[in-house]
């Protein structure tokens, strides 16, 4: 592993699977009467927030605290960033504490590459704007994984707000680069241009993407990023691409459906399918905690291709 | 490269190991075996299935990895973090006597781990620790309750135990 994780653009396929299979070992933690391994003693991890999280913040602090490293949470509503301080001094501030490792959530793409070059802390990315959010994609390959245990020649759709979806392009660089075929489709609003770039096939209808599907990813809805009429209504949004019972009939029957969440019920996705047969939505939140727990071990150790200081 | 322990000696090493985990086990139901990965595991597996032909009780066997329990674990700045296997006991340890199986035991570094893993799972009657073979130079106070061959050698010696399940062929050598 690099210093950092930034994205899975960094990652080879190799390293994709040497986390995937570190998960599968630290899963088995969580099921443990004493869920807590002493390989983190005496790390300090900082969770940086700059963005509104509940369940990446709290599955992180659980993967930390399971590893027995020592956790602080700076949210920024109570932080001095609202004195006025910039990500790069308030870096450098938490860096002269001599934390091991930032975890980082930030509303610009990006953010995590500044702290990256200034700080000598490993830096986790947990979401930079449009730009990536790897944890997300890693934990959605490794639930995959658990249905379907080859990666290669699956067909995986994925649906919804393609463009400012940061899992969205984190999912598609992770599951082409171990041999996935990946469909996308959304309102032409919402499909960023180019993204055929990225090695996936646009369908104009949510039906073509979904036939014979062996994955389905739902993406949600994200209005606080949208600014202006992208589709005209929410319920006309759901008559065309959201994911019903009829739609989800076309997949494979063996389908299962993702939502890394939060869900709008009833906008992107029917309820019934949300808590229907096919769904793993909470194995994707469960798995989170395993992998962040590999992630987290596998940055902790030594940095190859880089002398020690 | 000397071979110490040819296929024959290690399945008659282990008929007798299982004969003597027999003999001085009172009660055959309250034991089950902990094997450490990797080859811990197999070789605990083998020795349930000789107590089983001896006894008729088929005793549980567990797979135990101590890799996040080491303790030169982040003390090396180079390198990258060793690979975490799988640990599966799916029996509760709980006033169990627990025979923990390893392969090899030199400085008595990876039992210290295995022990501190194996508490979190509750709390057995005993641990006792078998081995197949006992190179020396403890770095701690442990000692194996049963050993398959005790092997005198130098710091700059290493033992190579094969095994079928893992490697394709049962050997035990010592390299240079």
């Amino acid at each position: 592993m690099k210093k950092d994780l930034l994205g899975i653009d960094d990652l080879s396929a190799d390293e994709i699977y040497r986390v995937l299979e570190t998960a599968r070992a630290m899963r088995e933690i969580g099921e443990r009467p004493i869920k807590k391994v002493p390989t983190l003693r005496g790390k300090t991890v900082v969770n940086l927030f700059y963005e509104p999280s509940t369940r990446t913040r709290t599955s992180f602090e659980i993967a930390e605290k399971r590893l027995s490293a020592d956790t602080l949470n700076i949210a920024v509503a109570a932080s001095s960033v609202l004195k006025g301080e910039t990500l790069a001094d308030t870096a450098m501030n938490i860096e002269a504490m001599s934390p091991d490792m930032i975890v980082v959530r930030h509303a610009s793409s990006g953010a995590c590459h500044l702290l990256s070059r200034i700080c000598r802390s490993r830096i986790i990315n947990a979401g930079d704007g449009l730009h990536e959010h790897p944890t997300q994609a890693l934990l959605d390959a490794f639930t995959i994984q658990q249905h379907k245990p080859d990666l290669a020649g699956l067909k995986v759709a994925i649906v919804g707000d393609l463009l400012h979806s940061r899992v969205l392009r984190s999912n598609v660089l992770l599951l082409t680069k171990l041999g996935a075929r990946v469909f996308v489709s959304g309102p032409p609003t919402l499909v960023p241009r180019g993204i055929e770039q990225l090695g996936v096939t646009v369908s104009a209808r949510i039906e073509e993407a979904v036939q014979d599907a062996d994955v389905v990813m739902m993406l949600r809805i994200q209005q606080e990023r949208m600014q202006g009429g992208f589709f005209p209504s929410l319920r006309e949004y759901f008559t065309l691409f959201g994911l019903t019972e009829a739609r989800i009939r076309l997949a494979k029957p063996d389908v299962i459906v993702m939502h890394p969440g939060p869900m709008n019920r009833g906008v992107e996705i029917a309820s019934e399918v949300a808590d229907g047969p096919y769904s793993v939505i909470l194995e994707q939140v469960a798995n989170g905690v395993a992998v962040r727990m590999a992630v987290l071990y596998l940055l902790a150790g030594g940095v190859e291709h880089e002398t020690a200081a | 490269m000397p071979v110490v322990l040819d296929a024959g000696r290690i399945g008659r090493t282990l008929t007798r190991i299982a004969h003597e985990i027999v003999e001085r086990s009172r009660g055959i139901d309250e034991i089950a075996f902990v094997g450490i990965q990797r080859r811990g595991v197999p070789l605990a597996r083998r020795l349930a299935t000789l107590v089983r032909e001896i006894t008729g009780t088929q005793v549980p066997v567990g797979a135990l990895d101590i890799t996040l329990y080491r303790d030169d674990l982040m003390r090396h700045s180079i390198g990258a973090q060793p690979v975490v296997g799988q640990t599966n006991i799916t029996f509760s340890i709980d006033d169990k006597r627990i025979l923990l199986v390893d392969d090899v035991l030199y400085t008595g570094r990876t039992i210290r781990a295995a022990l501190d893993a194996l508490l979190e799972f509750g709390r057995p009657k005993s641990i006792q620790l078998v081995v197949l073979v006992d190179r020396g130079h403890r770095e701690l106070p442990i000692k194996a309750d049963y050993v398959g061959k005790n092997l005198p050698t130098s710091l700059s010696q290493s033992v190579q135990v094969h095994l079928v399940e893992v490697d394709g062929e049962d050997e035990v050598e010592i390299q240079e």
